[in-house]
């Protein structure tokens, strides 16, 4: 009964590409589906993320600025307090965004709106899907970060040339945080497990010495800290902006290389499991 | 002959020890409408999964196109049209847009695929409701506008699992129709459903799957033959009198079958049978003698205790 001939008629234009059922080449058509359905349905949810730490900002750094006075950071540099925690709000904007739009946004589009199994009927493959949808998440952060920036601009903080290496540097902290996000959001089947994902980010954004320097907790503690990937954008971001740069950066780099990696991975895996099995 | 666009062989699809599909072997030929009908479970949509490249098959062999769907998943997707059983129309998106936006995942060009839109919209009989959202279309536009999105990269196939399920009847002839014209177009039309008139009305040829095997397989006539007879008398004595009656009415017609509240009588002539039972001095409160259906077939084969 083995008499299906396929492997003959396949043609010999096809060559083989492992790679091939995974991906398409086509991550731009799931960005431009994003950019449609963001500018029809959900700019007005957008633009609210983008106030929240420009009020922290405001808050803290202006407010409780004036009580505090000027900070030493860990370079040895003195520098005035909102210049001291804008640039790790700003990498936290570009977390946020990315946070958002791959976290509950791919949640809902995975457990209710069946988006992805649409799409993974079509040509694409779950990589073409991960990788437009983080990159859509990726550009969010990115927004946010960029109109952070120029507040911070506009209010002096920026204390250094090196600030518009920044900007590459949050591109790099959102594309982290989407990766990350969407995979594990990727494993998530109920609203409570969601709800999780609040329960690490609101800790992990009030204590990676974003306020106040790691050097306050004990010495485990601090470790535990440097662990969580927050941390690394804020020392990366807080190093730029003023000025006190060094080669012990490009560890910063290579933790969010390595999260955007783990992430991909496993969020395609995920993808392919979930919808192609 | 030309080429099987879809050959199936021995395919079995297995979740842990539970066989979905369990050894189905059928072939489809360029243009021909195909039906896979059976009760729920039967293992329909899983063989529309694996015919669709998106579900991976455990044994057997599969060619869709002439290619293995395990190695040339992509290639053969993208000559297919999908219509899954729920719809999954992208709800932030207009009507026209989830067109427009569902060709891009194809690779396909902007502009043709700007044209594709409003020609499907057309087809769809849509036309006016390009800009409308989603969630305000009815059941049956909403059917229509997923049949519209599975056609918007000129498929060579298209895939219809339960295309009418949960439709009203005026919104199922509108899409019998529309399905219809696809058919006379030459499209290959791969379908499922457990409607028996939807069967009769759409497939050329057709399998009564049950517990993931095959039951039957021929045309809608051919299998009426087979297992029914030209017409079927119904006859109605009262639920409490029907089991009473049966014994007297052995030797009338091809068979009989005894139900709770009728009995059907299979016969090449259902008038000259009820005359039969009438003469004997059996007075039915009610009679009816219709053709024979698919759906005679169907109980038949795959029985009338109601499957969960």
């Amino acid at each position: 009964m083995s008499d299906v001939t396929h492997r003959d008629l396949a043609p010999a234009s096809l060559p083989l590409r492992p790679a091939r059922s995974l991906y398409a080449g086509n991550a731009r058509a799931v960005m431009f589906r994003g950019w449609r359905a963001t500018r029809s349905t959900n700019w007005l949810v957008m633009v609210s993320g983008f106030f929240e730490p420009i009020f922290y900002l405001l808050a803290m750094g202006i407010g409780l600025g004036t009580l505090v006075g000027d900070v030493t950071t860990e370079s040895g540099q003195v520098v005035p307090y909102a210049a001291f925690i804008a640039p790790a709000l700003l990498a936290v904007a570009a977390m946020n965004g990315a946070i958002y739009d791959s976290t509950w946004n791919v949640f809902f589009k995975m457990q209710f709106a069946r988006l992805y199994e649409g799409m993974l009927s079509t040509s694409l493959g779950p990589l073409d899907v991960a990788l437009g949808e983080i990159l859509l998440a990726l550009l969010r952060g990115a927004l946010y970060a960029v109109g952070f920036q120029l507040v911070m601009q506009a209010l002096g903080l920026n204390l250094s040339w090196w600030a518009l290496l920044a900007l590459p540097a949050v591109l790099l902290i959102a594309f982290g945080f989407a990766s990350l996000g969407m995979a594990i959001t990727s494993y998530m089947k109920t609203f409570q497990q969601m709800d999780w994902i609040n329960f690490v980010m609101l800790p992990m954004f009030l204590f990676s010495a974003t306020f106040y320097p790691i050097t306050v907790y004990p010495q485990w503690l601090q470790v535990v800290i440097q662990a969580l990937p927050l941390w690394h954008g804020v020392e990366l971001v807080r190093g730029l902006t003023t000025g006190a740069v060094d080669w012990g950066m490009l560890w910063h780099v290579l933790y969010y290389a390595v999260m955007i990696a783990v992430g991909l991975v496993f969020t395609t895996k995920r993808l392919r499991a979930l919808f192609l099995d | 002959m030309s080429q099987p666009v879809i050959v199936a062989r021995d395919l079995v699809k297995r979740y842990g020890d539970f066989a979905a599909v369990d050894g189905i072997s059928f072939e489809v030929a360029p243009g021909e409408s195909f039906g896979l009908l059976g009760p729920n479970g039967a293992g329909k949509s899983t063989t529309m999964r694996m015919v669709g490249a998106v579900s991976t098959r455990t044994a057997g062999d599969l060619a869709i196109l002439g290619l293995d769907p395990d190695r040339f998943g992509p290639e053969i997707r993208s000559q297919l049209g999908v219509v899954p059983q729920a719809d999954n129309l992208d709800t932030e998106l207009r009507v026209r847009e989830n067109l427009l936006v569902y060709g891009r995942y194809f690779g396909l060009p902007r502009k043709l695929v700007a044209e594709r839109a409003d020609e499907l919209l057309a087809f769809a009989q849509l036309e006016d409701k390009g800009k409308a959202k989603v969630d305000s279309l009815s059941g049956g536009m909403k059917r229509r506008l997923t049949i519209a999105r599975a056609l918007v990269n000129d498929p060579r196939v298209l895939l219809l699992d339960e295309p009418t399920t949960g439709l009203d009847p005026q919104a199922r002839h509108i899409l019998w129709d529309r399905l219809f014209r696809l058919k006379e177009q030459g499209t290959t039309l791969l379908l499922t459903t457990h409607y028996m008139d939807e069967a009769e009305q759409l497939c050329d040829r057709l399998v009564v799957v049950d517990k993931g095997k095959i039951m039957a397989e021929g045309t809608p006539a051919a299998l009426i033959r087979r297992y029914s007879s030209r017409e079927v008398l119904e006859v109605r004595f009262g639920s409490d009198r029907n089991a009473d009656v049966a014994d007297q009415l052995a030797g009338i017609g091809d068979r009989l079958e005894v139900l709770p509240d009728r009995i059907l009588v299979y016969s090449e002539n259902g008038e000259a049978e009820l005359e039969r039972i009438t003469s004997a001095g059996l007075h039915p409160l009610t009679s009816l003698v219709r053709r024979s259906s698919l759906e005679d077939v169907f109980l038949r084969l795959t029985g009338r205790s109601l499957i969960e």
